[in-house]
């Protein structure tokens, strides 16, 4: 095992008294203080986190929108200059190899950010996919620093650093900006279910920027947040996790996500990796439903984890827990786990066994938390 | 959180006092609370069980985690803290003294315990 690698911003989180974590080879924040005060901090203030682990990949040249249609699941090459899009990798055989954010960043170039530990496999894919087109893939991990402020005072906070109109910069969208005097890919995206930001920059100028951030949120109750409160709010908000609700072993229609398939694509005579295993899995899941990603909200204290079983009442095993934890905005515990369809009705009253106890939980339908708008 | 030096530690991050009357307080220390995180769950063992030195007799459960509780000394539980069963988090706040757990009378001498420099240069290092 190599020495974990290091942010630009590690210095600042030991300065912060930060508790790291390994993750995916990378050292990462795991929580400044407490955990769920960061939470709560996101879900009422504002959040500043370092993303720096993600993996960015740009895919750029003449046929760089037809290479990632034929790559992802997604119609990437009907994706708007400047506009990002929620999508997915598979295998030929329809499992998932990771969850991925595409930014398109102009006309020939987009930016693909894959989660740190899929990051390596999804380059080398990409590699792969390309031959063919006129397209390059170039790793750009090294390249970008990533910092997000998360919450309903994001908008307030950064606006006092940047001149951009933040107003016209829709969810789901991105720009070059100047934000603190330096330029910046400023992208309105966020794993948290909160209104936020996400700050692609050169790794030289993020602990400037984390610093400028830092203080225009000073007021505004902006707090430094770790990874660990990433995973509450993402759970929250009902967001998969790759590893623990996405998996090779499942394909987008299993997890329930099936929209992100994109049948539709014109482009490549609507060829695309994956495509005639995922058609095989779409129509299985019309008529013969596999066991179905649900919310599950507990009473008593107890959490279910991840891998936990999920019992029906007469205690026949029906399923498994993939995420976990004390819902700090709920104040009560949550997971999100498969469940046979018989069983996945909202109301339905099952049990989680935890450590050989049942403990009664009921079905409830995903997001957990919405936040108003 | 410095570790108070009136107590005894263990390996196993519990601290104990001295005994009252045969009876010994133990909690878990500053260290293990931090290292645990946000603490919303605590499975503590009833009055009257039997409880041995090394052995697990509850459950502590953080955001991110369940561990075991051991006991750092032999002897029977005689109380314990139902206001820490009622809000977890205080054995994040006050380790040491509001959010202790359980009281013991000892049915021998504890041994193997460290005091508290020992215990903080184990921690520190």
């Amino acid at each position: 095992m190599s020495s974990p690698r290091l942010t630009a911003l590690d210095a600042l989180h030991r300065a912060l008294g930060a508790t790291m974590t390994d993750f995916a080879g990378w050292d990462m924040p795991l929580r400044y203080g407490s955990e769920r005060e960061e939470h709560l901090a996101v879900r009422t203030k504002a959040g500043l986190f370092d993303l720096s682990h993600m993996g960015e990949i740009t895919v750029s040249g003449p046929q760089a929108g037809e290479m990632l249609d034929h790559a992802l699941v997604g119609f990437v090459s009907a994706l708007g200059v400047l506009r990002a899009r929620y999508t997915m990798i598979c295998r030929e055989d329809g499992g998932i190899l990771d969850d991925l954010i595409v930014y398109r960043l102009a006309e020939s170039e987009f930016m693909v950010v894959a989660n740190a530990s899929n990051a390596q496999l999804v380059l080398d894919e990409l590699t792969a996919r390309a031959a063919g087109f006129d397209a390059e893939v170039r790793d750009d991990r090294d390249a970008y620093a990533l910092i997000a402020v998360q919450g309903p005072e994001a908008n307030g906070i950064l606006g006092s650093l940047t001149d951009a109109d933040l107003a016209g910069l829709k969810y789901y969208a991105i720009l070059p900006a100047t934000v603190a005097g330096k330029d910046v890919l400023l992208a309105r995206t966020g794993y948290t279910g909160e209104d936020g930001f996400e700050i692609f920059s050169a790794p030289a100028v993020a602990e400037h920027l984390w610093q400028a951030l830092t203080e225009a949120g000073a007021d505004r109750g902006l707090v430094p947040c770790g990874l660990s409160c990433r995973d509450t709010l993402r759970l929250e908000a009902g967001m998969p996790l790759y590893g623990h609700e996405l998996s090779t072993d499942l394909t987008p229609f299993d997890a329930g996500l099936g929209r992100v398939v994109r049948f539709d694509k014109t482009t490549n005579d609507g060829a695309f990796v994956g495509r005639k295993a995922l058609e095989a899995a779409a129509a299985n899941a019309e008529t013969n439903p596999p066991r179905v990603l649900v919310g599950l909200v507990s009473e008593g204290k107890r959490v279910p984890r991840a891998e936990y079983a999920v019992v029906s009442a007469d205690g026949t095993p029906i399923g498994r827990i993939t995420s976990g934890a004390p819902s700090p905005t709920l104040g009560k515990p949550i997971a999100i786990a498969y469940v046979d369809a018989a069983h996945a009705a909202p109301g339905t009253a099952v049990a989680v066994d935890v450590r050989g106890k049942h403990e009664p939980v009921e079905v409830v339908a995903l997001p957990f938390y919405k936040r108003a708008r | 959180m410095s570790n108070p030096q009136h107590l005894q530690y263990s390996e196993d991050h519990e601290w104990l006092t001295a005994a009252e009357d045969g009876v010994s307080t133990i909690g878990i220390t500053a260290h293990a609370a931090n290292a645990l995180g946000d603490i919303v769950y605590v499975q503590l063992p009833e009055v009257g069980d039997t409880v041995t030195a090394g052995e697990t007799c509850g459950e502590l459960e953080s955001t991110k985690s369940v561990s075991d509780l051991f006991s750092p000394a032999s002897g029977e539980v005689v109380e314990v803290n139902s206001d820490v069963v009622d809000d977890p988090a205080k054995v994040n706040a006050e380790p040491f003294d509001g959010a202790w757990l359980f009281k013991v009378k000892l049915s021998e001498e504890p041994a193997g315990l460290m005091s508290a420099d020992e215990y903080t240069k184990l921690t520190n290092g």
